[in-house]
């Protein structure tokens, strides 16, 4: 983490205009790729559509400008790309829905063969690309250790298609698949799948979580994964407000509130083993701040507030900040 | 569609999908008014040359802070700072200090030799400033800057008023002073002391214009059944006769009646001329005390001592009878008989100052009322071409009687003057909305005590006038001035920038800014949301 201590910002803003210019983020610059760019059709407000922005501006600049992007089905690809425009600034291929993993095998397989391993490739999709329909691809990805980063733009349900549950839909939200009804509303409780953990299970050279919060911790991870060969796994939360109910100006917001409830732990893998956490800042937040700004848990508030399961979604909550040491002091 | 082989569309291409369209609310950049400078009663940008101090470039901010005050090494000295209490920051740890970056600034210009460029050409108008203290040198540095001959006159043998002859040298010492008046005079300010003026319509047959700053110089009496040997003296008497080099005899029991400002300074100069015990004797409570909280902490910390809900009831040889006081319902002190003798070799009044009208009483329109010439929002009186300000002035454009509000008040007075000897009317500018606490997004600050400003040791403040609190070196003011929230004003964080998901954010480069892309902007509002200073405003969109 940046050792840099600003006093008026800290180093917690994407920029600061008294570090010195190596040391400022992608994002601040003036000349980042804008690897996606503007008259895409992301909704107002898209988590993912900034997401994927930091994600390739940071790897273009680790790269060098030498990347090829790989890209599932799922909203980003739909609203980057409708014929005949294209919002893209960078070498970028579009196949199927379920097999971006392995398309981005293929493109490092042919990268390879004609000897140009200065060209580096990256995967990308949503988390149902990403954690259901294209996982075979993304595990067979993983356990050959090819030369590509997967990140996965998590919003937490099929979102193109209209807000349908996914393998990282959180429990109790509501999704078009998992309606607010009956006693236990929203989606079930112990279901669905934490991929990075499948991923680190993989033994491959790093995986790490990030959100959009935190410019400079993500372009920080994705440049660390740029400097390993091998399978790289990154991913990303980036809220939905469509499928949210949230904001639209709520979205880094969100994204924060998720870290500093515990809820969505940062944190750094390599070889299986975690190397490193972001700690949270302060006190952790309660589960329900982090929830009330949301209407896909707005069942849990209104007729009655459901302690219960507001309880329930709190111990998980705090089970990832012992089980990551999230509340570690911070460094001085 | 003629691309490269197996290349379908081309980059880019998106632009010509205006997103634009689809908004119904437009973010825009503004630049609100930031508490501290809303309090400033010099009416300085205290954001803006805090913002040059972050990156290190004192010069400019100390050029920033000129526009509005020629004295920061004297205000970031005797100032009560109404910027810090109003400052955003504390509410999140505690306020910036500005004051001691201020400090900082004025000593480092000091220093390094300064100066403020006069505008060549000839000079316009002749004005006459009566009164060489902090009004009346601010007016006249604003006047020369706008291009027009100022001659002062002052009766007393030196330029400075109040700050020379009220405020003691511990809290502003001489060369400081000095310095600031001399650069004043040196952008060619006439400056004529020991000469006071008596005829003002004769003064106007002479000058264009005429800014009275004579200050309130005499101490208001109360009335004490004393003996013929007491020893009663008053504040501004002791205080000027010290500023010149002389005792006033006060001797080692000494007790100061009054609760303000003034009383503390008594006090305090007393304990450095031997005083083994001075009382302060006022007649409300600690929270009632009109003085400044830091003033009474640094007199009990010298060995003053107040005796609170008292107040002299006679003076005698050596002693005084002091009687207990209750507050009433109202809040008003009522005596209640209790009597207690007290050791006196002296007794100073420090019960407030009025004004000498003996210069305005023969100039016809000239209104004063509860004591002070009344003036308004252009500072002039009831006599065209008259104006005045500093402690002698009343009326609507009127604060408080402080140094600081007397700055301002010859600020004011300049380009009014100069306004009307053009024969054309200031018309302020609108102010600003307040930044308040509720814009900012402080999640970007990170956390940074303030710093502690170095007293003197106590050995030395109770037997000497050298300064009692010292100031920041360039570290400490830096650190200092990067604790700046810059509240309501963009300081190029990149958020906007960086957190917009459309890329509808142009940075426009270093001191330039941000413009939003209306052909792109959506309108989400991410930006507003997450500027840390609330410089950014959603406003709805014409339909």
């Amino acid at each position: 983490m940046s050792a840099v201590k600003f006093y008026q910002t800290g180093s917690l803003a994407v920029g600061n205009r008294l570090l010195p210019i190596e040391q400022r983020s992608v994002q601040a610059t003036g000349d980042r790729t804008n690897a996606i760019t503007c008259g895409h059709r992301a909704c107002q407000g898209c988590g993912e559509a900034l997401g994927a922005r930091v994600v390739l501006d940071a790897a273009m600049r680790a790269t060098g400008g030498k990347l090829i992007v790989v890209n599932a089905t799922g909203c980003l690809e739909v609203f980057s790309t409708p014929y005949p425009e294209s919002a893209w600034r960078v070498p970028w291929i579009h196949s199927l829905f379920g097999n971006a993993p392995a398309v981005a095998s293929g493109v490092a397989a042919a990268l390879r063969a004609r000897g140009r391993t200065d060209i580096r490739v990256l995967g990308q999709g949503g988390d149902g690309g990403t954690v259901d329909i294209g996982f075979g691809a993304l595990s067979g990805m993983f356990e050959r250790d090819d030369d590509v980063l997967f990140v996965c733009y998590d919003n937490e349900a099929y979102m193109n298609t209209g807000v349908q549950r996914s393998g990282a839909t959180p429990p109790a939200a509501r999704t078009a698949t998992t309606q607010a009804v009956g006693p236990e509303p929203g989606n079930v409780f112990g279901q669905g799948k934490s991929a990075p953990l499948i991923a680190m299970a993989h033994e491959i050279g790093y995986v790490a979580t990030a959100t959009v919060a935190d410019v400079r911790d993500l372009e920080r991870k994705v440049a660390r994964a740029m400097e390993l060969h091998g399978a790289r796994y990154l991913h990303v939360l980036v809220p939905c407000p469509l499928g949210w109910g949230s904001a639209t100006s709520e979205t880094i917001r969100v994204a924060r509130l998720a870290v500093q409830s515990g809820l969505f732990p940062l944190f750094e893998a390599e070889r299986g083993e975690v190397v490193a956490v972001t700690p949270l800042r302060g006190a952790p937040v309660p589960v329900e701040e982090y929830l009330r700004i949301q209407k896909r848990y707005a069942h849990l508030f209104s007729p009655a507030v459901r302690a219960d399961v507001l309880a329930r979604i709190q111990a998980l909550a705090e089970r990832n900040i012992a089980r990551f040491g999230l509340c570690r002091a911070e460094e001085s | 569609m003629d691309t490269p082989f197996a290349t379908t569309l081309r980059p880019e291409t998106s632009r010509a999908n205006k997103t634009g369209a689809w908004r119904t609310e437009r973010p825009v950049y503004v630049d609100l008014m930031p508490p501290c400078n809303d309090a400033c009663p010099a009416g300085e940008n205290v954001q803006r040359w805090l913002y040059h101090a972050e990156e290190g470039g004192y010069e400019a901010a100390w050029r920033q802070l000129m526009e509005d005050n020629p004295f920061p090494a004297v205000m970031g000295r005797v100032c009560y700072h109404p910027c810090q209490a109003a400052c955003n920051r504390g509410q999140l740890d505690e306020p910036v200090g500005i004051n001691a970056v201020e400090r900082f600034l004025g000593d480092e210009a000091i220093r390094r030799g300064w100066t403020v460029p006069v505008p060549p050409g000839p000079a316009g108008m002749h004005v006459l400033v009566v009164g060489a203290g902090p009004a009346g040198l601010s007016a006249a540095y604003h006047l020369v800057r706008l291009g027009h001959r100022v001659t002062i006159r002052d009766a007393a043998e030196q330029a400075g008023g109040m700050m020379r002859y009220g405020i003691p040298a511990y809290r502003l010492p001489r060369d400081v002073l000095d310095a600031e008046i001399a650069r004043i005079v040196g952008m060619g300010v006439t400056l004529e002391l020991g000469r006071p003026v008596r005829d003002l319509e004769e003064a106007l047959g002479e000058f264009d214009a005429v800014f009275l700053a004579i200050g309130a110089q005499l101490s208001r009496r109360a009335y004490i059944p004393a003996g013929d040997s007491a020893r009663l003296l008053d504040a501004l008497t002791v205080l000027r006769t010290v500023a010149g080099g002389q005792d006033p005899q006060l001797g080692r029991q000494v007790v100061v009646y009054g609760g303000g400002n003034t009383a503390m300074d008594v006090a305090r100069t007393a304990r450095r001329l031997g005083a083994t015990d001075p009382v302060v004797v006022y007649r409300r409570t600690r929270d009632r005390m009109p003085a400044q909280p830091f003033e009474v902490d640094e007199a009990e910390e010298e060995g003053v001592r107040i005796r609170w809900l008292s107040t002299i009831a006679a003076a005698g040889d050596g002693a005084i009878t002091v009687e207990r006081m209750r507050l009433d319902d109202s809040g008003f002190p009522q005596p209640t008989g209790e009597l207690e003798d007290l050791d006196a070799d002296s007794v100073v009044l420090a019960i407030g100052q009025d004004v000498d009208r003996s210069i305005v009483d023969d100039v016809p329109g000239i209104e004063i009322r509860d004591a002070a010439v009344q003036v308004g929002p252009d500072m002039m009186t009831g006599r065209p071409g008259i104006f005045a300000g500093g402690d002698m002035a009343g009326g609507m454009a009127v604060t408080e009687r402080t140094v600081t509000a007397a700055i301002g008040h010859g600020k004011r007075a300049a380009r009014h003057i100069d306004a009307w000897l053009r024969g054309a009317v200031r018309q302020p500018a609108d102010r600003p909305e307040l930044a308040t606490f509720e814009r900012l997004n402080t999640w970007y600050y990170t956390d940074a005590p303030a710093t502690v400003r170095p007293h003197l040791e106590m050995a030395r403040r109770v037997s000497t006038f050298d300064e009692v609190v010292g100031g920041l070196d360039e570290a400490t003011a830096l650190f200092e001035a990067r604790r700046c929230l810059s509240c309501g004003n963009c300081f190029e964080c990149d958020n906007c920038y960086g957190l917009c998901p459309d890329n509808a954010v142009i940075k426009l480069g270093p001191g330039r800014r941000f413009a939003i892309d209306y052909d792109y902007c959506k309108g989400c509002g991410i930006c507003v949301t997450e500027c840390p200073a609330g410089a950014i405003t959603l406003v709805a969109e014409e339909t």
